[in-house]
């Protein structure tokens, strides 16, 4: 695993050997075998098949996988603090403020009784103690940042009155209102047309390249993980199975990874059939 | 196949009100394939919705195979047009088996032989008979959603509308959904309209597309078109070169069009 480290040399984020595991009827299920990592501050990529243990990965870390699942590892460590080893006390503290999360559904996430500019003004004032007008003021402000048209009319709906591309922008506004250390975002975008979309992973650029914030993005389009992180993870079957310099990804030799591509279809391409992953059992091994 | 003329849609009432179709014109000949594209939010699925008659609020003509349709559909029109919506997850009853999914359809149109057309149907989309038992959560994002395209077939449409049928999928089972469309297009003849972010899908599976932008209709192209990146309208052009993958200095000159 490539070693990129902060100037003060203690990464952001250091993973050794995680593993997620959930027992079922019929024995155990492995969702994550052995992933080990570091982030700096710098944007990640997960990117793999649906199922290959990307979002408990990322849950994993904020220690959030669902039960019965069991979460180990040799190492899982925030800024040199001992993740697995942290009280529930300390974990409520670390979330939100230090690494925070956008998950994969937002709808799931968002509480369906509160206004969504309640909620977003909430999750500043937990962090900062400010008063309700500015927070409110705040969450006004986050929500324009979001390319959120209109901020007043939104700040006054409940989750159910929004559209897909507007409940995932609302979900990334509540995450980056405390300026979180970390940002896990699983799939933040795949909801917004192509020109939303480049206009919140600016936002998310500049907060990385501006103040030092590290990223895991999850996401299942490879040319965007491809143009818009700096390091990428390959996963399959709850495993890394490569791992390689984003610009360098379309030059990746795995031949799962090398399927993955093959799969997309091109823009300036004639219509045709696309091919199709045929998995090998070696790759469970790798 | 379809015709649809000056067609408006309004949400809600006074200062809180959305038209959220604007004046859509708007043909799709039989046997095409048609995607719709544009900004979250500028009404394509608003216009799906009123296309398959899950909206009846809206003003203007639509005719699908020559009939001209009122807000209301009569079950006969179901045969004729059938819709896939966008999540694969929650279109599909949690604790109905594919079997009873697919023959719920199936009873309600009154057709013969629910046992046959299941396998066919199943043998269509790629899923053999081994799955035709299992719950949703036993299936695969990709295995859902060919069940919701099994269900929109089983009735033999000859009009298939589909709201981003690959969006939640990992680019394997895109390519799979892909050329699964591809070939039952082929095969029974089939008419397509597909709404998708995704402009390299439309280039896979369309003849010619609409763009959208606040309720409008700003402009068609065939895909030859596209794929030259032969663009005429400033909203489109900037769709182009979203699609292009990330770059930060782009995103800088992006603007709103109205
Ligand atoms: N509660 C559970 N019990 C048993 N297995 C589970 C449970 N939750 C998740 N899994 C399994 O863990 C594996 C990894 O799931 P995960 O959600 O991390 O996948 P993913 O890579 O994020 O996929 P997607 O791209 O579809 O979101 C999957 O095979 C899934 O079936
Ligand atoms: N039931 C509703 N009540 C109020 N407003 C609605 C309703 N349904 C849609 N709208 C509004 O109508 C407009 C068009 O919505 P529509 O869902 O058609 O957009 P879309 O082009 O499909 O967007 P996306 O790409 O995000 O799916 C939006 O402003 C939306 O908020
Ligand atoms: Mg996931
Ligand atoms: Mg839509």
């Amino acid at each position: 695993m490539t070693d990129q480290k902060t100037a003060d040399d203690t990464p952001l984020l250091d993973v050794s050997n995680l593993r997620v595991a959930f027992p079922t009827r019929n024995g155990v299920t492995e969702a994550v075998r052995g992933v080990s990592f570091t982030l700096g501050r710098e944007k990640l990529g997960i990117v793999g098949e649906s199922g290959s243990g990307k979002s408990m990965t990322g849950r994993s870390i904020l220690r959030l996988v669902p039960s019965p699942g069991r979460v180990t590892a040799d190492r899982l460590a925030f800024n040199g603090e001992d993740l697995l080893a942290a009280s529930p006390r300390r974990m409520r503290d670390i979330r939100g403020r230090r690494i925070a999360m956008v998950m994969q559904d937002p709808k799931y996430s968002l509480n369906p009784v509160m206004t969504v500019g309640r909620q977003i003004a909430e999750a500043y004032r937990v962090h900062s103690k400010a008063g309700a007008a500015e927070a409110k003021r705040r969450a006004l402000e986050m929500l324009a940042a979001v390319h959120i048209r209109d901020p007043e009319r939104v700040y006054d709906r409940y989750p159910h009155e929004v559209s897909g591309g507007m409940g995932q922008r609302i979900m990334i506004a509540m995450m980056l209102i405390p300026d979180p250390d970390l940002l896990i975002a699983d799939e933040p975008t795949s909801a917004l047309d192509v020109t939303v979309q480049m206009q919140v992973l600016a936002i998310l650029d500049d907060l990385c390249s501006q103040r030092g914030m590290g990223m895991i993005f999850v996401s299942h389009d490879l040319n965007l993980v491809a143009s818009f992180c700096d390091r990428i993870l390959i996963m399959y079957a709850g495993r890394v199975v490569e791992s390689c310099r984003a610009s360098e990804l379309h030059a990746a030799q795995h031949p799962y990874t090398r399927g993955l591509l093959a799969s997309l279809p091109r823009i300036d391409e004639p219509p045709g059939d696309l091919p199709v992953l045929s998995r090998d059992p070696a790759w469970l091994e790798a | 196949m379809i015709d649809i003329r000056d067609l408006r849609v309004r949400f809600g009432q006074g200062a809180d009100a959305v038209t959220a179709v604007d004046g859509v014109t708007l043909s799709v000949r039989e046997g095409e394939s048609f995607g719709l594209v544009g900004e979250s939010g500028s009404g394509k699925s608003t216009v799906l919705r009123a296309v398959s008659g899950l909206n009846d609020e809206w003003t203007g003509r639509i005719a699908i195979a020559g009939t001209e349709q009122g807000p209301k559909r009569q079950k006969s029109f179901y045969k004729l047009c059938q819709m896939v919506f966008q999540d694969p997850y929650g279109s599909l009853h949690p604790r109905h088996t594919v079997d009873r999914i697919l023959a719920e359809p199936i009873a309600i149109h009154g057709l013969g032989d629910a046992n046959g057309r299941i396998d066919r149907v199943l043998r269509d989309v790629g899923l053999g008979p081994a799955f035709r038992f299992r719950y949703p959560h036993q299936l695969s994002g990709g295995q859902r959603q060919r069940v919701a395209i099994a269900r929109a077939l089983v009735l033999e449409p000859r009009l298939l509308l589909l709201d981003e049928p690959t969006s939640a999928l990992d680019v394997s089972v895109q390519a799979e959904i892909l050329n699964l469309l591809r070939r039952l297009r082929a095969e029974h003849g089939l008419t397509l309209v597909l709404v998708t972010h995704n402009l390299a899908v439309v280039a896979n599976l369309c003849d010619r597309l609409a763009v959208m932008n606040r309720g409008r209709l700003v402009e068609e192209m065939t895909v030859e078109e596209l794929r030259r990146g032969a663009a005429r309208q400033p909203y489109t052009l900037q769709l182009l070169r979203a699609s292009q993958g990330y770059d930060r200095a782009t995103a800088e000159g992006f603007r709103d069009y109205a």
